[in-house]
């Protein structure tokens, strides 16, 4: 016995070290990414030059020498940006035509959006809450803002949409775009793997057609087309035209995306929901669409956000969003030369919520992310 | 020609005294005359196969033999062609409600787990007793403690099955399936994507799942497990059945050329 105990030996585990030095703190992390060999180190001396070159005017346009203040061109005094232009027309830039004293109810329908919303970007709030909240943006909202914008009911002024515009437009279109996109793509694209042969050749030619066409001729065709194919005197809203042809195009790119992550999902996957009873439905449900959507999370991100930013071609077809709105404010000759402080201001109105958008995506994958994948 | 030895008598159940049990009378599976193509490749021959009640089979074969394809007839993960296929009484046909009836009664384990990576452990197991067996979930969620108790990961429910080992990954499957109250499980190589130290704990549940009655059709190559578990084992090659047996007589006395070059082959390693 003596002898074997003297053979066997006994494992013990290595304690675990600190890295090496080089790698961690400032001067590790620049060595490591900025100047970790010769081409590495001449491109980070290039952006620096650039960065050096090109911020200083930037920074003294947008502030140092911009005017903020004021209720007219004439006060537009400096080398800078004049500001005070997006000031003066921000009512215009946000509401377009929408006459002055019903603009609460353009509020009403932001703020409503934004307690929706903006709950989803903390997760200290419980998450019932955000649950229940999403629902409510995805159900009751679109119904209370249509009838909050529209009016004609409730003792609420009708207001046509031809008034509509600005950035309350642009949301409109884009909401109404990403509400009936993703439910429509999603059964078009599980119709497009359907065993029955009818259902799958009506969903492929419904996307292929849809997809076949660019958005500018979808517009055309909904707001100039339609109307000859209409009888007399049957005259639906432009707005509406728009809304049904954007929805329908988008709903067509969505369809391909959401197809994309339901091919991505292992046959196991619906063997096992089959050996377990459960039928079609339950199993696409249950199991395989919450995994192909959470597979596609960029993908349909990525998609939202094209559509939002495509929403400024209804231009082409007299509706004017906020581009359209900083486009007919910037010739107004009652200004001087502003047209890059309108262009840079829609911009950033853009940027702002497509990054929110992406922000938000990204924040979900985490969420959703169940540990590392085979 | 079909080898068949099933008409005859489902085997010389002599050697009970193993693991005590009870064998029924009645047939819990009755395969007969079962064919199968896919496309014009001819993978079932002939399959004539009975599965009494708490029978334990154990199935073995080369590889693409159709041993998968067999089992996966019995709950319709795959449709046969001609013959019969009978579970429990009821005939499996194009009826829907037949196939879902057939589907409640009949577990099924997985090569790859297949566990659904979205949902924690305890989520996977009282999935279908909610949403099928329209349990309240109280209920369901006692009864899968209780289970996964018994395959001895109770602390891992509240966890993903991306965070397990692929042995707590199976047994969680083997628990997620008895959540539904089977009266058959199916195991197709339940153990073959596994670390050889997590194939014990994975076959040491399967033997307690024997130990308790349940009918069993095994797809294997764990020998030791068909020893002192099987009540016969099924010998397939080029899909057809080549031969069955209780485990002593098939081990130690195989009929056929085909099943002894197998054996030396299997018992090799
Ligand atoms: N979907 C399919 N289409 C065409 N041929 C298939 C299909 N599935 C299986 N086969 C073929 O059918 C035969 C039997 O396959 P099966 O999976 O049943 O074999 P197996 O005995 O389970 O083998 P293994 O031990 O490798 O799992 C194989 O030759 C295989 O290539
Ligand atoms: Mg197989």
């Amino acid at each position: 016995m003596s002898s074997r105990d003297s053979e066997s030996q006994v494992f013990t585990p290595r304690p675990a070290l600190p890295p090496p030095p080089r790698t961690v703190g400032l001067a590790g992390w620049a060595r490591q990414n900025l100047f970790s060999s010769i081409p590495n180190t001449l491109l980070t001396l290039l952006s620096a030059y650039l960065v050096w070159v090109l911020v200083p005017p930037v920074i003294d346009w947008a502030i140092l020498s911009a005017n903020f203040f004021g209720d007219s061109n004439d006060a537009c005094t400096g080398e800078g940006a004049c500001w005070v232009f997006i000031g003066q027309r921000l009512n215009f830039f946000i509401y377009g035509f929408y006459p002055d004293p019903e603009r609460w109810r353009v509020n009403t329908v932001f703020i409503l959006l934004a307690l929706a919303l903006v709950p989803q970007f903390f997760p200290m709030v419980p998450a019932k809450v955000r649950t229940w909240l999403g629902v409510f943006a995805l159900t009751l909202y679109p119904v209370l803002a249509a009838v909050l914008l529209m009016g004609g009911l409730f003792g609420l002024p009708f207001i046509e949409t031809s008034k509509w515009g600005g950035l309350m437009l642009t949301l409109v279109l884009s909401y109404v775009g990403i509400v009936v996109s993703l439910p429509v793509g999603t059964l078009l694209a599980l119709g497009r793997r359907s065993g029955m042969p009818i259902i799958r050749t009506i969903c492929v030619l419904f996307i292929e057609l849809w997809r076949g066409v660019p958005l500018i001729s979808v517009l055309f065709m909904a707001s100039v087309m339609l109307p000859l194919f209409l009888p007399d005197g049957v005259n639906f809203d432009k707005l509406l035209r728009a809304l049904i042809g954007i929805s329908m195009f988008w709903s067509a790119y969505m369809a391909e995306v959401v197809r994309g992550g339901l091919q991505g999902i292992p046959k196991g996957q619906y063997e096992a929901a089959a050996a377990l009873g459960l039928g079609y439905w339950k199993a696409t449900l249950l199991v395989t669409l919450p995994q192909a959507l959470k597979l596609v999370i960029p993908g349909i991100v990525n998609t939202f956000i094209a559509l939002f930013k495509d929403t400024t071609l209804v231009l082409i077809i007299g509706l004017f969003d906020i581009l359209g709105a900083v486009q007919s404010a910037i010739v107004d000759p009652a200004w001087g030369h502003v047209a890059i402080e309108g262009y840079v201001f829609a911009a950033l109105c853009f940027w702002v919520f497509c990054f929110g958008m992406s922000q938000y995506s990204q924040g979900l994958e985490r969420k959703l992310h169940t540990g590392h994948k085979r | 020609m079909s080898i068949s030895i099933d008409k005859q008598d489902p085997s010389g159940r002599t050697d009970g005294q193993r693991i005590g049990h009870e064998v029924g009378a009645e047939a819990m599976i009755q395969i007969t005359d079962m064919n199968k193509w896919y496309g014009s490749f001819h993978v079932l021959r002939d399959i004539n196969l009975t599965v009494h009640k708490g029978e334990r089979i154990v199935v073995c074969g080369p590889s693409g033999s159709g041993k998968s394809t067999m089992i996966r007839c019995v709950n319709r993960l795959e449709e046969h062609q001609t013959g019969t296929v009978v579970v429990d009484g009821i005939e499996l046909t194009e009826d829907i409600k037949k196939i879902d009836a057939i589907r409640r009664e009949v577990g099924m384990v997985f090569q790859h787990f297949n566990l659904f990576p979205h949902l924690t452990v305890l989520e996977n197991c009282v999935l279908s007793p909610i949403w099928v067996r329209k349990e309240p979930r109280r209920q369901a969620e006692e009864r899968a403690m209780s289970l996964l108790e018994r395959v001895k990961i109770p602390e891992q429910a509240k966890k993903y099955p991306g965070q397990l080992s692929g042995g707590q990954q199976q047994r969680v499957a083997i628990a997620r399936a008895l959540c539904m109250n089977p009266k058959l499980m199916l195991f197709d190589e339940p153990t073959s994507a596994l670390d050889p130290e997590m194939i014990k704990e994975v076959l040491d549940v399967m033997v307690q799942l024997a130990e308790s009655g349940m009918t069993m059709v095994c797809v294997t190559h764990e020998m030791g497990f068909a020893k002192t578990v099987a009540d016969r084992v099924v010998f397939m090659d080029s899909g057809q059945v080549v031969e069955q047996a209780a485990p002593s007589e098939f081990f130690s006395n195989p009929k056929s050329d085909r099943t002894r070059l197998f054996l030396s082959q299997i018992l090799k390693h």
